[in-house]
């Protein structure tokens, strides 16, 4: 078994209103070295097949569902899950 | 003319857009559920709003998996009118049938109400029935109302006069250049946030969206008398 970890970021291009909004909360704590705050998600998939075929089938599920491209950027680590 | 009302789980107001079909504008209507894959039957398809799928991933992103959307879009390559309000509109872009896609509102809020538009566009099969430029009011409830397109696609919109509704009083949510609905390249594909069906009586609090079902009513017999 295979564990892949998705990292979904919104594009550099698109205002965040979630980072912003957490920023201006971290300012007000006193954390006034904060300067941008981004907020993304993270995908875990965990599944069997090759290292090869895992990394196209990951791909191909990104571009076909996880990910919207029009908002959205992704990069994922491929790692083995301990005790499967 | 008959029309289909595509039916997610966790669409909410497919109701709204059977009553506002049916029951005001006098035409058939008939829920079609997301497992069903016949559409050539009907002569306009509507996707209603509410939170298909519980808008998990995205709003609108899982009902693109199911087999009612891929028939929807043999439905849209024939030319026949597809509308869809509010999450049918996220659906739409989720699908490809739309550009653009969908962020959480500026204010992270969610927010109901009502809209003022202006109508950018009167040369479509769901609009001929207003004035260019003239100012309607409709309803609108949404969180993920934020529009967004890149700057590529907005000339493109602008250029072929794909861009349908601006916000007129308000663009609070932040979408792109106040959009609030668009066409797809064909010009028989409209996606809106605001929703026309809940502004068809005067009883539910105004008519503003009544002349486009009028509108889609009236192309389709022009269409109709000119093929007999």
């Amino acid at each position: 078994m295979t564990k892949v970890n998705v990292y979904v970021t919104l594009r550099e291009s698109v205002v965040d209103p979630q980072g912003i909004a957490t920023k201006e909360a971290l300012k007000t704590m006193g954390y006034n070295e904060v300067e941008n705050v981004r907020i993304g998600k993270l995908i875990e998939l965990e599944l069997d097949g090759s290292a090869t075929e895992i990394d196209a089938r990951v791909k191909e599920m990104c571009d076909k569902l996880l990910i919207n491209k029009v908002i959205e950027d992704y990069r994922y680590e491929i790692g083995e899950v301990a005790g499967k | 003319m008959k029309f289909a009302i595509l039916v997610f789980p966790g669409s909410g107001c497919d109701i709204d857009m059977y009553h506002a079909v049916k029951d005001v504008i006098g035409n058939e209507a008939e829920y079609v559920g997301h497992m069903e894959a016949d559409l050539e039957r009907f002569d306009a398809v509507l996707i209603p709003t509410g939170a298909s799928y519980g808008d998990y991933l995205r709003p609108g992103a899982l009902a693109q998996t199911s087999p009612a959307i891929d028939s929807l879009k043999a439905f849209a390559a024939s030319g026949k009118p597809v509308l869809g309000v509010g999450n049918g509109f996220q659906i739409l872009t989720e699908a490809g049938l739309l550009p653009g896609a969908f962020l959480r509102n500026k204010g992270l809020k969610f927010r109901s109400g009502k809209a003022v538009l202006t109508v950018q566009n009167i040369d479509t099969p769901f609009t001929a029935d207003y004035k260019n430029g003239q100012q309607i009011t409709l309803p609108f409830a949404h969180q993920y109302g934020n529009y967004f397109l890149d700057e590529g696609t907005v000339s493109e919109l602008k250029q072929s006069n794909r861009i349908v509704f601006t916000y007129a009083d308000s663009n609070v949510d932040g979408s792109t250049e106040a959009i609030a609905g668009v066409l797809n390249e064909q010009g028989n594909v409209l996606g809106m946030m605001p929703l026309p069906e809940r502004a068809v009586e005067e009883i539910i609090g105004g008519t503003d969206g009544l002349p486009l079902f009028n509108s889609i009513l009236k192309r389709w017999s022009e269409n109709n008398v000119s093929n007999v």
